[in-house]
């Protein structure tokens, strides 16, 4: 045991004496957590857009008024005829053209129907398919107030609740997904490449003649990321609370141990890689893409899974992350409790004794 | 002079031999050249599907009346939504919600068909798991819309409306330009051959550098008349053409997987590309400058490469980012090259329409590569 302590610690002096990995190492969560927290939403505001107006009367000019005082959009440009469109689209600023077309206040007075035509840059098809959903719901709430005094009869009101989220924050989607992005990054990537240079080297050659056994060598290079990672998961959690004002609703010990049991997955696939790897590039480039890819795309925080085909449906069962992703958002943002998340876990502490018994079978006590 | 100019040229024609010889021997990066832009090329734009559809809808029904089933045909037939089972009180709905079975329940009330009847006003409540807030919002935004559509079938069969329409209305009309079929693919792809050369650029150069500082090799190079500019350019040289190549095939599955044939000219993407490639090289050599081992290596530039793809607005779009997140995205290359690489390819954008950005570019790789050869030193 003393001889497993002392390899600990030796471990530990090789990470801290590179201070510029154990920088990264611990500051690359904070930055994640303000860039996903901060930068990245889906929803779409501030979209450049420009006016086409034939018409130039008071409708179109309180309509144009309204839309640009919402947040989804900012008037980048007027533009006189129809040929100036697609230049606007193809300098690359304009996402929509709203054309107003002639006679527009005319025609809603006399004939109560008017038209107006939006055209989207549809080269990405999500900002194209929001703001068309935005500009039209203004032009409805714009039609409904020129009518309100109207009241229609057999009307059906419909009353929405935002159940967990009712600020539509980005960020309770983000937080559960960041974290599982960096605690494999930290365990798998990091363990991996640690015991793999090893090898590369040839110091591991005098780390197996020591008294200690193999598989102890191995496993306290694993020690010190765990405990790496348990810091990285507390500083994401408190900045997720104090800074992006995500709660946490569920119970913190279970969200703290179904960590520690997502680390423990992913040391043990670190483990894994560097039984089969020889070098450090090999190592790198299979935890990023036999890992990191899958994680990023197929764990559910990016991409919705329910609209994949069928075969990535099914390979995103076997990524780890997917799991681990559902029990965060479970227990911190929904508040449920184990009886909710068991399946989860036990299928994660299946997938622990499976990479751990396959690590440790296809581990070599003697090098080439 | 003309002898000089002579031994440099062979100088460097042996370090490139010696490069390419090293590149091509090992498997890893071999594999990575081919495997990396077919997985990602091929599987990725599968994956990245951003639009709304499948909603999981749990419907809690209290009426059953001949209107509330005719409700939930209309809204099961708009292809939003999938049924997913029908509840019989709020709180069974909930429970769905929270094993992620039903992302959505609609609550209709007891009375219902007879209250709008008679009293001319109904209620319907709808609850939704806002966790993912855009999808929340959406999908919100397609069952009103439903139930508006909805309300007006009933209003039609009760009221007899005059000739000319009494309800004001606007009529809006919409069109979708460069991809009306609003294909994701389309929007993807180019996008993810951007990835892939940044990845090819930074990261590789990176490493291999500091590959030959760790494994001691450099100590070798720097006791030859080799000089500094000469290993610079035999290290830069194999990735340029390697990038050059990975776009090409790029292009290809491109264009036969998807379909996806550039709209503008080729002239404008390899022009940008070349430039683009010598920038994020600049980067790579840049990073491996600093660094002593290949994992710092590694750690430094998947981290920069992180933030710039998540700040490149291959995900999500700019203009959405608070300003200082818009600010960064002026000093990076990636975000870029996304912009033309859709500008060109899909939009059909000329060689003048991307000049600004041209400039930008050959900025950046002016200014890091000079950095790079700056900070880079023959002694260790």
């Amino acid at each position: 045991m003393r001889q497993f302590l002392s390899f600990v610690k030796k471990e530990f002096f090789h990470i801290f004496r590179d201070r510029r990995t154990m920088f990264i190492l611990l500051g690359m969560p904070v930055v994640q957590i303000i860039i996903f927290g901060f930068a990245l939403t889906n929803e779409v505001k501030n979209a450049k857009i420009a006016i086409l107006d034939h018409s130039k009367d008071a409708a179109t000019a309180s309509l144009i008024s309204e839309i640009s005082s919402s947040r989804y959009f900012d008037i980048e440009q007027t533009i006189f005829s129809e040929n100036e469109i697609e230049p606007a689209f193809k300098k690359g600023k304009v996402k929509m053209v709203i054309v107003f077309p002639q006679h527009f206040a005319e025609d809603l007075l006399h004939f109560n129907k008017t038209q107006v035509q939006l055209i989207a840059d549809a080269s990405d098809p999500n900002v194209a398919n929001t703001l068309t959903n935005y500009a039209t719901s203004i032009i409805m709430d714009y039609q409904k107030r020129i009518t309100s005094n109207k009241k229609l009869p057999y009307t059906i009101d419909t009353e929405i609740r935002m159940l967990y989220n009712p600020q539509l924050k980005g960020a309770y989607n983000f937080v559960p997904g960041v974290m599982a992005m960096v605690l494999l990054l930290v365990c798998t990537m990091m363990t991996a490449i640690t015991i793999v240079r090893e090898k590369e080297m040839g110091t591991m050659e005098i780390l197996l003649v020591s008294p200690v056994k193999p598989i102890g060598v191995v496993i306290a290079k694993a020690v010190p990321y765990l405990l790496l990672s348990i810091v990285n998961i507390c500083s994401i959690l408190l900045l997720s609370v104090y800074v992006l004002e995500v709660p946490i609703n569920g119970s913190i010990v279970l969200l703290l141990a179904v960590s520690v049991l997502f680390i423990l997955v992913s040391l043990s696939l670190g483990l894994l890689i560097s039984a089969g790897a020889a070098t450090q590039q090999t190592a790198m480039f299979i935890s990023l893409i036999a890992l990191f890819l899958p994680t990023i795309m197929l764990s559910g925080f990016m991409f919705p899974i329910e609209n994949m085909p069928l075969p990535l449906r099914t390979v995103s069962n076997i990524v780890p992350a997917k799991w681990y992703f559902q029990i965060v958002k479970s227990v911190m943002i929904k508040g449920l409790g184990l009886q909710a998340i068991w399946k989860e876990v036990l299928i994660l502490t299946g997938m622990m004794i499976f990479f751990l018994t396959l690590a440790i079978k296809k581990f070599k006590i003697r090098l080439a | 002079m003309y002898f000089e100019r002579r031994r440099t040229m062979r100088t460097l024609r042996f370090i490139l031999q010696k490069e390419f010889r090293q590149i091509f021997r090992d498997p890893a990066i071999i594999r990575l050249i081919f495997i990396m832009p077919v997985i990602q090329l091929l599987v990725l734009p599968w994956a990245a599907d951003y639009e709304i559809k499948n909603i999981k809808l749990s419907v809690v029904d209290h009426d059953h009346s001949d209107y509330s089933k005719k409700l939930i045909t209309k809204i099961t037939a708009s292809g939003y939504f999938k049924l997913t089972d029908y509840s019989v009180s709020y709180n069974k709905a909930l429970e769905q919600i929270e094993r992620d079975n039903a992302d959505l329940l609609l609550e209709i009330p007891a009375q219902f068909e007879k209250t709008l009847v008679k009293e001319n006003e109904a209620k319907l409540f709808m609850a939704l798991n806002a966790i993912n807030g855009v999808k929340a919002n959406l999908g919100g935004v397609y069952l009103r819309n439903i139930i508006q559509d909805y309300n007006r079938e009933v209003r039609l069969e009760w009221i007899q409306f005059p000739r000319f329409n009494p309800e004001t209305q606007i009529e809006v009309t919409s069109s979708n330009w460069f991809n009306p079929l609003m294909n994701y693919k389309y929007f993807m792809v180019p996008g993810i051959l951007v990835i892939l050369l940044t990845m090819i650029g930074t990261n590789l150069t990176a490493i291999n550098i500091v590959r030959e500082k760790e494994i001691g090799t450099i100590e070798q190079i720097n006791v030859t008349p080799i000089k500094k500019y000469h290993f610079i350019l035999g290290k830069l040289i194999p990735f340029w053409i390697l990038g050059l190549f990975v776009l090409t095939l790029g292009l290809v599955i491109a264009r036969l997987a998807y379909g996806i044939i550039p709209v503008g000219s080729f002239i404008a993407i390899y022009l940008f590309a070349a430039l683009y490639l010598l920038a994020v090289m600049g980067l790579g050599l840049l990073v491996s400058t600093y660094a002593q081992t290949q994992q710092q290596a590694m750690l430094v530039s998947f981290f920069i490469m992180m933030v710039f793809i998540l700040l490149g607005g291959l995900y999500t779009s700019i203009d959405s980012m608070p300003e200082w997140a818009q600010w960064i995205t002026k000093f990076n290359p990636v975000s870029y090259f996304i912009e033309v690489m859709r500008m060109v390819v899909l939009k059909g954008s000329s060689l003048s329409d991307i000049k600004y950005h041209l400039l930008i570019m050959s900025g950046f790789a002016v200014v890091l590569n000079s950095w790079a050869i700056i900070s880079y030193r023959k002694r260790s």
